[in-house]
């Protein structure tokens, strides 16, 4: 085959799986289409973090249940908050070979930096593997067991109250402002490289608190140095049974990290149903299952529509949150 | 503690056939893909992880643990054959090694680059054994001040690195920091330098680029030019008799390299540091030690065995924050724990208790690992060798080709290959002019992470400077960095007044 | 060599003018409850870097560097020859790597460079030629799972992906 040749058969397979999702015609071979080579399984995150650890699990468990002819090849692409996977997928417009795990530098990152020109709102909504949870922690020398030893502390201390969290304009800080205004309070918000870095921050006694996922403070919440003073979450986590939510205390608010598979802009209709099957067996694997428990992720399996709703909603609830804070206008 | 109990059951653990076979294994895959310029062991690793489905955690871990181990000492055979730092632990390596290589003695930097590596291997894991659990606590103590404070200990042993031309030597690290500094800004999350706005710039320049460039391309258009593309790269040799005295010849490194196992056992167990800034500070000190150290840098055996021993350790240090605090001290260990993730283990303090089977199988492993990269190491000394006597217009496209494809392997972009000739070119002309180059690659290592701990730090203190000397841990780090800073100035001021005495001496003669 | 001393000098001190010019994109001084902005690190080394090519200028110009006092040509005609050669041989192989992917440029490279510039037989040339990529498709693809750039070859690699893998 000429290059010509196969340029072209590329950009008419771009122009048919435009045009079957414009004109939403659903494709008889639809169930027969398997990748040809391996799949480009871009992670948005550096290795270490959450996503680069589930994507490596949904990885091992395709691999495991052969629930693909060819392996899923996860490449971190954590770049600019995401910018650099982003940009990544969008070149990868039409294609089929290429999906992402993304969270929620996926709305924060296209708002944060326009100039890049991505609209998160034109990738392909594959799944919705998970919510992930938040929960506001301190260190046990505190002495702090509740919210309102909290509050008076860290009104105590003004400005000299340290929040460390992951990146500037994502969650945690969404959360420290969130905190700031409903409390009438002055915490500093430092940023540091990781989840697993700003537990030990914490743990170490460098800063005075963080609203990690639970599953970045697990582990020095069993052995007693990090205390949960609240959850982000409607209802009570299972893992922390005595832990009220915000809502309990007066101050119904929740916040949640999708953890989600996007394939690139205009996919074709074929790959995007056997994706979707793929991710929805993960899923149902029991070692996802088990994941999610140990982890307390939330959140039930979506795609299609459905998941396109729910990143409208999320996109505008960002936009939102961005403007409060001042980091875009 | 009951330590002694707990490392046999360990050693019942390691010993089983299967994982034996599997450590066997582990080290030879490791070998090789550590020998790659541009892959290292987090490839071996991350790329392994998913078929260790088909085994259970303990015998999986050790599988890594193995492929990790071996890779390590991987790293040192292209640093030594090709001068080519195939990870940013083994940069300081290329100093000696490459030098003894060109020299005919390749098969001798070999040797002394596995025993460094064994001994600083087995240093580490009796410290790890012995005293896991409180160390850990020191980790913690580890706050931003603490590791910018580190990081300057490490620049301050670049000084003696560069050559005598201090303004080059300057330029050197200057640009290696800006450079590093391409990318994301860490606190801000604003992109910055993005040279043309070219997408590649948003992951930041790997310092694979620009080692490869520097090292791959840019050496071999020197060793073209030099030699006018006739000769071959060494005259090398091997013989069971020359491998027998090269372990001789190690038994004047033992003090150095008890010295690169301590120092890289400590910087490997500070969460994030990771085992390059232990390296270069093993090397740096070595040279500050000796006798002869205007000898380093142009083939001293000691120059090869203090990094050696120091990235090892390191590399087996960086596993402590790793298992008792969740926090990856490498990319490498980051995998793994996503690894124990997978496998359903908790990383953080309760591991050493709850899962004791896991934990001290992984220790003995590491013991036995260790031993098997040495024989395995030592066993294909004469292939290396071999590969080193093939003509220099075979071996140059080999090295180009290997240098292409090891540029691409890391961030799988095409623009990373395009920067890496760039700078193979750039390099090429600044070192006809006797600029500098380590202290550039080295820079760009740590760059990121002095920035980010120096502005932390700041946020922390509101802009005040002296609290890196105020801390208990970081103040005499910065003490001992400034001390390190100041010695080459006040060495030079007393040879100055030394030659100066002489002179006055002659001109009364 | 001299020539090129002064003005290698001269270039690096525009590079570094550019790159605090650059650096200015971000904050370079003090943000309030942030702390020094993004552009602040690079900004102040790369003022570093102009300062320090200016003294590697200065030095050059008063002759205290060796390189300024050589009279060595900075490149004799022989190997700048052979080095724009091997240079441009290596970005010819690169931007091949983009049309015919790097099972194809590594083959053509081989065959450049042994033949024309080694002077090696076809023999020799065709087994590096052909065994290279062999070995690069067995380590990188299956064995290490690093799926390198086709260019227009990727769908002759359809097959052995469905035997391989």
């Amino acid at each position: 085959m000429t290059a010509k040749t196969s340029k072209l058969a590329l950009f008419s397979a771009a122009l048919i799986a435009a045009a079957t999702i414009v004109t939403n015609i659903s494709v008889a071979k639809a169930e027969e289409w398997v990748p040809r080579k391996p799949v480009e399984f871009v992670i948005m995150a550096g290795p270490g973090g959450g996503a680069d650890k589930m994507a490596r699990l949904m990885q091992t468990v395709i691999q495991k249940h052969h629930i693909s002819p060819k392996p899923f090849i996860p490449v971190n692409k954590p770049g600019g908050s995401g910018a650099e996977a982003l940009i990544y997928m969008k070149s990868k417009t039409g294609e089929d070979h290429t999906v992402m795990v993304t969270l929620n530098s996926f709305y924060t990152t296209p708002l944060r930096q326009p100039a890049l020109g991505i609209d998160p709102l034109t990738f392909t909504p594959i799944a919705r593997m998970a919510e992930d949870t938040f929960v506001l922690w301190v260190n046990k020398d505190s002495g702090i067991t509740n919210m309102e030893q909290y509050v008076a502390a860290a009104k105590k201390a003004g400005r000299n109250w340290s929040m460390a969290g992951t990146g500037r304009g994502q969650e945690d800080e969404l959360l420290t402002a969130f905190l700031n205004t409903t409390y009438g309070l002055d915490m500093k918000y430092v940023p540091f490289k990781g989840g697993g870095d700003v537990a030990k921050q914490l743990a170490g006694n460098h800063v005075n608190s963080t609203v990690n996922n639970p599953s970045e403070a697990i582990g020095f919440y069993q052995s007693g140095d990090l205390v949960p003073i609240a959850a982000f979450t409607k209802t009570r986590l299972a893992q922390f049974p005595n832990v009220p939510t915000m809502t309990e205390l007066g101050k119904p608010y929740s916040y949640f990290m999708q953890r989600s598979v996007v394939g690139p802009p205009e996919m074709d209709e074929a790959a995007y149903e056997f994706y979707r099957g793929v991710f929805k067996k993960v899923y149902d694997s029991k070692e996802w299952q088990d994941y999610m428990k140990k982890k307390s992720l939330l959140g039930e399996f979506i795609t299609g529509n459905d998941l396109l709703d729910y990143w409208k909603v999320n996109y505008a609830l960002h936009k939102k949150l961005l403007t409060e804070i001042g980091e875009i206008k | 503690m009951d330590i002694i109990p707990h490392l046999l059951d360990g050693f019942l653990v390691a010993l089983q056939p299967m994982n034996l076979f599997l450590v066997i294994i582990g080290c030879a895959v490791g070998l090789f893909i550590g020998a790659m310029p541009g892959l290292g062991s987090v490839n071996g690793v991350a790329i392994l992880l998913p078929v260790t489905f088909i085994v259970p955690p303990t015998s999986a871990i050790i599988f890594l643990a193995a492929i990790y181990y071996g890779a390590m000492y991987g790293g040192a055979i292209s640093s030594i054959m090709l001068g080519i730092p195939g990870a940013s632990t083994a940069v300081a390596t290329t100093f000696d090694g490459r030098p003894m290589a060109v020299q005919g003695r390749a098969d001798v930097a070999l040797v002394a680059a596995a025993t460094a590596s064994f001994v600083g291997g087995t240093i580490s894991v009796i410290l790890f054994t012995a005293f896991a659990p409180p160390l850990a606590h020191v980790a913690l103590a580890f706050g931003a001040e603490e590791e910018f404070a580190l990081m300057m200990l490490a620049f301050s042993t670049f000084v003696g690195l560069g050559g005598d031309d201090i303004p080059k030597t300057i330029f050197s690290i200057l640009i290696g920091l800006v450079l590093s500094a391409v990318g994301l800004d860490i606190i801000s999350g604003a992109p910055r330098l993005i040279f043309g706005d070219l997408p590649g710039f948003y992951h930041g320049i790997n310092f694979l680029v620009l080692a490869i460039g520097i090292y791959g391309i840019g050496e071999i258009l020197w060793t073209i030019e030099s030699s006018r593309g006739e000769v071959e790269v060494s005259q090398a040799v091997v013989s069971v008799h020359r491998i027998f005295a090269a372990l001789k010849e190690m038994g004047g490194c033992i003090k150095t390299m008890i010295m690169g196992s301590l120092v890289g056992y400590f910087v490997g167990l500070l969460p994030a540091a990771g085992a390059t800034p232990g390296s270069i500070m093993a090397y740096g000190f070595a040279k500050t030690m000796s006798r002869n150290p205007d000898s380093f840098g142009k083939g001293n055996i000691q120059g090869v065995a203090a990094p050696e021993s120091a990235n090892n350790a390191a590399s087996t240090g960086s596993m402590l924050p790793m298992l008792t605090l969740g926090i990856p001290g490498s990319p490498t260990t980051a995998i793994l724990l996503g690894g124990m993730v997978i496998w359903g283990l908790e990383p953080g303090p309760r591991l050493f208790v709850d899962q004791t089977e896991f934990v001290w199988g992984l220790i003995a492993s590491l013991y036995v690992a260790n031993l098997f990269a040495l024989v395995l190491n030592v066993a294909f000394i004469p292939v290396f060798i071999w590969v080193l006597k093939l003509p220099f217009t075979i071996l140059a496209p080999v090295i180009f080709v290997l240098c292409v494809v090891g540029g691409y392997a890391p961030t799988q972009d095409m623009h990373d290959v395009w920067l890496m000739l760039l700078f193979g070119v750039v390099g090429y002309l600044l070192r006809k002019l006797d600029y500098p180059m380590a202290p550039m690659v080295l820079a760009i290592v740590l760059g990121p992470l002095a920035e980010s701990s120096l502005r932390q730090s700041l946020l922390l203190s509101r802009g005040s400077m002296t609290v890196f000397f105020e801390r208990p841990i970081s103040g005499p780090i910065m003490g001992i960095a400034l001390l390190l800073f100041l010695l080459p100035v006040f060495k030079a001021f007393q040879r100055k007044r030394a030659a100066g005495k002489a002179s006055e001496g002659g001109s009364h003669g | 060599m001299r020539r090129a001393e002064l003005l290698m000098a001269v270039v690096l001190a525009i590079f570094s003018g550019y790159l605090m010019w650059k650096s200015t994109e971000l904050p370079i001084g003090w943000v309030p409850d942030r702390g020094p902005g993004g552009g602040a690190f690079p900004f102040w080394l790369s003022t570093g870097m102009l300062l320090s090519s200016l003294w590697i200028f200065v030095r050059a110009l008063r002759g205290v560097s060796p390189q300024s006092q050589s009279t060595e040509p900075y490149f004799d005609s022989q190997s700048a020859v052979l080095v724009a050669l091997v240079v441009g041989a290596l970005t010819m192989m690169i931007g091949a790597i983009h049309w015919v992917g790097v099972y194809g440029a590594i083959p053509l490279f081989f065959v450049f460079y042994m033949k024309i510039i080694g002077r090696h037989s076809w023999l020799q040339t065709a087994a590096f030629a052909i065994l290279a990529p062999i070995v690069t498709f067995f380590f990188f693809e299956i064995l290490l799972n690093i799926t390198l750039p086709k260019g227009m070859t990727e769908p002759l690699f359809y097959p052995l992906y469905d035997i391989f893998m």
